[in-house]
């Protein structure tokens, strides 16, 4: 038996699911893995991914602690687009660590 | 190693390679001249790994079409029930996302090229393009016209930025006709395009 591995627990954390939050628009230099179009934007939260090695700390040969936690944010396209010309409900999940996020 | 993203983009036609293209190329070269290894040894991998890989994620998903109890554990967990396969993937976690009547996912990686490896292989030129990750974020309706599929305005399209830790795969709807299929038939049907969410599975 495997160990559940999809939603490793971030007991530590500032959200949960349902949540709505906004993007930090902020435009730091060096590695993020945080995509430029979603800054800003207003989601909600979809799922606590777990705590993860920050990954803007390993790209440049640090431990990567402390672990930040990952969510998937939902947000819709026509609130990340606004000229979005597919259907209303059409959706777009974006993998976001918690220091990019504030409460909304 | 809970890291793999690559920011090689060998498919991008649209430019000089990168830094990190220039630097793999220089090592090979390096170590073909010093017979450390050999092109031909770096073909028959590629080659192999091309082999072994993407048969892997259309036996895992043909197993759900079959299981529906498996097919929970894989929705639930998709790195625990990739494990029941004895398929090791390569990232720490695998979210896998089911279409439905309402619903039709499609899977990208806008920063780089992240891809669930150890299910579907290497990913295919047009998934690492420019145009396509810039694309199918923007307009994803569009992009999957382009790859035949063409779906009614009250279906949901659920974009996945797979920017970060997780990988994705699309669980397809299981067509109709192929009741009483065994598994490896509809393995068949379930492409690797359909599992990234661009098709949907044809018979």
């Amino acid at each position: 038996m495997t160990l559940p591995s999809a939603y490793a627990p971030a007991p530590e954390r500032r959200f949960n699911p349902g949540d709505r939050v906004r993007v930090k628009a902020s435009y730091p230099p060096g590695h993020r893995r945080t995509p430029w179009y979603i800054r800003g934007k207003v989601g909600v939260i979809e799922r606590v991914c777990g705590a993860f090695p920050n990954p803007e700390e390993l790209a440049y040969g640090f431990s990567g602690e402390p672990k930040r936690v990952l969510y998937r944010v939902r947000f819709s396209m026509r609130d990340v687009w606004p000229d979005y010309q597919g259907a209303e409900h059409d959706l777009i999940e974006v993998e976001i660590y918690e220091h990019w996020l504030d409460a909304a | 190693m809970s890291h793999d993203h690559d920011h090689d983009h060998p498919g991008d036609e649209s430019g000089p390679p990168s830094d990190h293209e220039v630097l793999s190329r220089a090592m090979q070269e390096l170590l073909e001249e010093r017979g450390v290894i050999t092109a031909e040894q770096v073909r028959a991998r590629m080659e192999q790994f091309d082999k072994d890989f993407p048969a892997r994620g259309a036996r895992v998903i043909a197993h759900a079409w079959v299981d529906p109890e498996f097919k929970q554990r894989l929705l639930a967990d998709g790195k625990a029930a990739c494990a029941e396969f004895g398929i090791d993937l390569e990232a720490d976690r695998l979210i896998a996302v089911e279409n439905t009547p309402e619903v039709h996912n499609v899977v990208v990686c806008t920063l780089c090229s992240c891809y669930p490896r150890a299910l579907l292989g290497m990913p295919p030129t047009w998934y690492k393009s420019e145009n396509y990750r810039k694309r199918v974020v923007r307009d994803p309706r569009a992009v999957l016209k382009e790859f035949g599929t063409v779906l009614p305005e009250n279906v949901t399209v659920r974009v996945h930025d797979s920017n970060a830790d997780m990988r994705y795969v699309v669980v397809p709807m299981r067509p109709r006709q192929t009741e009483g299929w065994n598994e490896e038939r509809l393995a068949r049907i379930l492409t690797r395009d359909a599992l990234v969410g661009v098709t949907i599975p044809l018979i």
